[in-house]
C-alpha cells in the first residue's frame, strides 16, 4: 500500500516543476499553456489522493469537471496563440510587453 | 419745511445727468450732452439756493432723516440719509454753484476734445458724489461720498488717458489718497468701536464718552480714545485735503483738464477734508492733542506750499500750490477751533480760486494750450475779460480789504493771534509769513501772464523764409514753447460769463456774510465749539460791522505784509525783471529746494515707489515663482513623476512577471490564513 504522502509529495513536485515552467520559461507561450496544464493536473492528483484517502468521491466528481475545463481552456488559450501569431508573427514571451507601463 | 423729495431731486439731479451723458452720450450728441448734465446741476444749484434760503431766511429747521436702510446687523445699521443744517446747505450752495459756473465754461474749454460726454458725465457724477458727501447723516455714506469723489478725482485727473505724465497723476493721487483714506477708515471704526452707532446726531450726543476710553498704541503709551479718533480722521482729511506730507498728488494733478482743477482741485473736493473735521467739531472739541496736531500740520503746509508756487513756472502749478497754502489756512482755523472761519474761507476761497483756474484755463485756451508762464506776458490787452476777473481773483485772495478773501483770511489770522493753544505762536507766524507769500507769487502771476513784454511769438500760417529754415529741422514737432499759430484773443462767452459769474461773489460775498457766518449764530447747531476754546466768540465783541472790520485791516500787520509781497512783486516781475535774475542767483541754494517741492517727490519715490515695487519683486520671486510655482504646483507634479517612475518598473508587460507576482501573492495570502487560524 502506498500511503498518502507519496501522492501529496507528487502532486506538490508536479506543482513546483509547473511554477518553475512558468517562470524560467522566456521562449514559448505554448509550453507556457503547457504549464498551467501541469499545475492543474497537479491539483487534480491532491483531489483523487484524499477522495480515495477519506472514501468520498466528490473529489474524483471535482476530477472530471476540472478536466472538461481545462480541455475547453487550452483549446481557448491555443485559439488566442494562433490569432496572436497572425497579428504579431510570434509567440516568445519575451516579446510580447504591450501592457508595459 | 425741507422735504425727503426736495433733497432726494437736488441729489439724484446731477446722477441721472451723468448717467444719460455717459451712457447714451453718443446718441445724444455733444450738445445733448452739455443740455442734459447743466439742466441736472442746475436744478440742484437752484434748489439749494432754495433750501439755504429755507433755512437762513425762513427759520426752517435743520432736516435729519434717514432715506433708505441699506443693512442691519445686530445693533449697527447702515443707512443712506440726509442731514441739511445750515452749514451742509452752505456748502451745497458752493459746490452746486460752482460745479454749474465749471460746466457751462466746460462748453468752451473742451469744445474740441474728443472725449466730451465722458467729460460731462464725470462732473456730474462728482457733483453728485460731492453733494451724497456733503448732505450724509452718518460716517458710511460719508466715506462713500468720500471715496466717489476720489474715484473720480481719479478719472478726471486721467481724462487725457494717452499721456503717461496723465497717468502717472491720477495714479499718484489715487494711491496717496488711499494712505489718508486708511487713517479715515480707521477714524470711522474707532467711531462704530467706542460709541456703537455711524449716526452723526448718536454719535455727536454721545461723544463725551470717547473721552472715558484709552488704546494703547506702540510704545506702550496709552491714548485717549477721541484723541486717537479724531487724528485718524483727520488724517483721512490730510489726504483729501492735501496737507503736508501727504499734498504730493495735488500739483501733479494739474494733468487733468482745467475746468476740474477748478471744481475739484480748488472749489470743492479738496475742501471735503476741512468740511469733515468742521462737521465732526464735536469731536475734535474733545481732543485738544489731537486739535495742536491739526494746527501745527495746517500752518506747515501754509507757508512751504506756498514758497514752492514763488518757483514754478506753470500757471496752473502756481494756482495749484496757492491752493495747499489755502487749503492750509483753512486747517489752522481748525486747528484753533475757529470752525466757522474754516468754512468761511472755504466758501470764499472755493470762488475766488474756481475764479483763478478758470481764468488760467482762459489763458491756456487763448495760448492754445501752453501752460509755461515764461512764454506768455502782455495779455491784458488781448484779453481784458480774463484779466480784470483775474485782477478781481488776485486781490481777493492776497487779502485786500472789502473783498471776500480778505474778510475769510483776517479772520483766521486773528484767530490764531488769539488762541492760546500749543503751537499758536508757530502757527501764527506761519499765517503772517504766508500772506507775504500769498501776494508774492499771486502778483508774479499776474505780471508774468498779463503784464509786461510780450514772450510768445506769433508765426501765422504762412511761415517766412527764415523761419521755415529754422523748423526744417524739426517739422515733427509741431509745438515749440512760445510759438503760436494765431494771436491770443479774448475766450468765447461761456468762458467768460462763468469768469465774470465768479467774479462777482469772489468780490462781494465775504462783505455781506461776515457778519452772521463768523460772529453770529448761523452755524448754531451744526458747528460746536466749547467754551474754553471760543476764539471766535471773543473776536466778537470787538467786531462792529463789516466796514469797520476791513477799514480796521489797513492798519494790521497782515495787510502791510501782503503789501509788501506786492511791492516785492511788482520790483522784481515789472519793473525790474533783470533784479529778480539776481535775486535767484543770490538764493540759489534755497530755490534749488523750493524747485525740488523740498524732496518729497523724491522720497516718496525712492522709499515707497521704489520700496513697493522691490517688496513686490521680492515676493514675486520668492513667494510665488520659488514657492508657489516651483514648490507647490510644478514640485507635487514632479513627486507624482518621480514616484511613478518607481512604481513603473514593476509593470514590465512580461506574463510571467505577472503571474509570478500572482502566486507570490496567493502564496502570501494562504500563509496569513494558515497562519492566523
Amino acid at each position: 500500500m502506498i500511503p498518502l504522502s507519496h501522492y501529496l509529495f507528487l502532486g506538490a513536485v508536479l506543482f513546483c516543476i509547473s511554477v518553475a515552467g512558468v517562470f524560467i520559461n522566456r521562449k514559448n507561450l505554448i509550453v507556457l499553456l503547457m504549464s498551467i496544464e501541469l499545475m492543474l493536473l497537479a491539483v487534480n492528483m491532491n483531489f483523487i489522493a484524499f477522495s480515495t484517502y477519506y472514501g468520498d468521491v466528490a473529489g474524483q466528481l471535482f476530477v472530471f469537471f476540472i478536466l472538461t475545463v481545462a480541455a475547453a481552456e487550452s483549446a481557448i488559450g491555443l485559439a488566442i496563440i494562433v490569432a496572436l501569431f497572425r497579428n504579431r508573427s510570434t509567440i516568445n514571451v519575451g516579446e510580447i510587453d504591450s501592457m508595459k507601463g | 419745511m425741507i422735504t425727503k423729495p426736495l433733497l432726494l431731486t437736488i441729489a439724484l439731479a446731477p446722477l441721472l445727468g451723468a448717467i444719460i451723458a455717459g451712457l447714451f452720450g453718443r446718441k445724444i450728441g455733444r450738445a445733448g450732452a452739455h443740455w442734459v448734465t447743466i439742466l441736472g446741476v442746475a436744478t440742484s444749484c437752484v434748489l439749494s439756493f432754495w433750501v439755504l434760503k429755507l433755512l437762513v431766511l425762513d427759520g426752517a429747521a435743520s432736516f435729519n432723516e434717514d432715506v433708505y436702510t441699506w443693512f442691519e446687523v445686530g445693533r449697527v445699521s447702515a443707512h443712506v440719509g440726509f442731514l441739511v443744517d445750515r452749514l451742509t446747505a452752505v456748502m451745497m450752495v458752493v459746490v452746486t454753484f460752482v460745479s454749474l459756473m465749471v460746466h457751462v465754461y466746460t462748453i468752451g474749454y473742451m469744445a474740441e476734445d474728443p472725449g466730451y460726454q465722458r467729460f460731462f458725465s464725470y462732473i456730474a457724477l462728482f457733483t453728485f458724489s460731492m453733494l451724497m458727501l456733503v448732505m450724509s447723516n452718518n460716517f458710511l455714506q460719508l466715506f462713500f461720498g468720500w471715496e466717489a469723489v476720489g474715484l473720480v478725482s481719479y478719472l478726471l485727473i486721467g481724462f487725457w488717458f494717452k499721456r503717461p505724465s496723465a497717468i502717472f497723476a491720477n495714479m499718484k493721487a489715487f494711491l496717496v489718497n488711499r494712505v489718508g483714506d486708511f487713517g479715515f477708515l480707521l477714524g470711522i471704526c474707532g467711531v462704530l468701536y467706542w460709541l456703537g452707532t455711524l449716526d452723526y446726531a448718536t454719535a455727536f450726543a454721545n461723544s463725551s464718552e470717547l473721552t472715558s476710553h484709552t488704546i494703547e498704541l506702540w510704545g506702550g503709551h496709552a491714548w485717549n480714545a477721541a484723541t486717537f479718533v479724531c487724528i485718524a480722521l483727520f488724517i483721512g482729511a490730510m489726504g483729501k485735503s492735501a496737507q503736508v506730507p501727504l499734498h504730493v498728488w495735488l500739483p501733479d494733478s494739474m494733468e487733468g483738464p482745467t475746468p476740474i482743477s477748478a471744481l475739484i482741485h480748488a472749489a470743492t473736493m479738496v475742501t471735503a477734508g476741512i468740511f469733515m473735521v468742521a462737521r465732526m467739531s464735536p469731536l475734535f472739541e474733545l481732543s485738544e492733542t489731537a486739535l495742536t496736531f491739526v494746527l501745527v500740520i495746517g500752518a506747515t503746509t501754509a507757508l512751504f506750499t506756498g514758497l514752492i508756487g514763488i518757483v514754478q513756472n506753470d500757471i496752473k502749478r502756481v494756482v495749484a500750490y496757492s491752493t495747499l497754502s489755502q487749503l492750509g489756512y483753512m486747517t489752522v482755523a481748525l486747528g484753533v477751533s475757529a470752525y466757522s472761519a474754516a468754512i468761511f474761507h472755504l466758501m470764499t476761497h472755493a470762488f475766488f480760486k474756481a475764479l483763478l483756474f478758470l481764468g488760467a484755463g482762459s489763458v491756456i485756451i487763448a495760448m492754445h494750450h501752453e501752460q509755461d508762464m515764461r512764454y506768455m506776458g502782455g495779455l491784458r490787452k488781448r484779453m481784458p475779460i480774463t484779466y480784470w476777473t483775474g485782477l478781481i481773483g488776485t486781490l481777493a485772495l492776497v487779502g485786500t480789504p472789502f473783498f471776500s478773501g480778505f474778510y475769510s483770511k483776517d479772520a483766521i489770522i486773528e484767530a490764531v493771534g488769539e488762541s492760546h493753544r500749543a503751537g499758536s505762536g508757530y502757527a501764527y507766524f506761519c499765517v503772517l509769513a504766508g500772506v507775504f507769500v500769498t501776494a508774492l507769487y499771486s502778483f508774479r502771476l499776474l505780471y508774468l501772464t498779463f503784464h509786461g513784454k510780450e514772450r510768445y511769438v506769433v508765426e501765422g500760417h504762412h511761415h517766412d523764409d527764415a523761419h521755415a529754415d529754422d523748423h526744417h529741422d524739426d517739422a515733427h514737432h509741431a509745438h515749440e514753447p512760445g510759438h503760436l499759430e494765431h494771436a491770443p484773443h479774448e475766450s468765447p462767452l461761456v468762458v467768460t460769463v462763468p469768469l465774470v459769474l465768479l467774479a462777482i461773489p469772489s468780490a462781494l460775498i465775504g462783505f455781506f456774510t461776515v457778519g452772521p457766518m463768523l460772529f453770529g449764530k448761523f452755524f448754531e447747531g451744526a458747528i460746536f465749539v466749547s467754551e474754553r476754546n471760543d476764539v471766535l466768540g471773543e473776536m466778537a465783541h470787538e467786531f462792529h460791522g463789516p466796514v469797520a472790520f476791513a477799514l480796521h485791516g489797513f492798519t494790521a500787520l497782515p495787510f502791510w505784509l501782503a503789501l509788501g509781497g506786492f511791492a516785492t512783486a511788482t520790483v522784481f516781475w515789472l519793473l525790474k525783471p533783470s533784479l529778480a535774475d539776481v535775486a535767484a542767483r543770490v538764493f540759489a541754494p534755497i530755490r534749488k529746494v523750493l524747485e525740488r517741492k523740498y524732496g518729497f517727490d523724491e522720497l516718496y519715490q525712492a522709499l515707497f515707489a521704489r520700496g513697493s515695487v522691490l517688496l513686490g519683486r521680492g515676493l514675486w520671486r520668492a513667494g510665488d515663482v520659488a514657492v508657489i510655482d516651483n514648490g507647490v504646483v510644478n514640485g507635487s507634479a514632479t513627486l507624482v513623476d518621480r514616484l511613478s517612475g518607481i512604481v513603473r518598473r514593476v509593470q514590465t508587460g512580461f506574463l510571467y512577471h505577472y503571474a509570478f507576482l500572482m502566486i507570490v501573492g496567493l502564496i502570501a495570502l494562504l500563509g496569513v490564513f494558515v497562519l492566523t487560524r
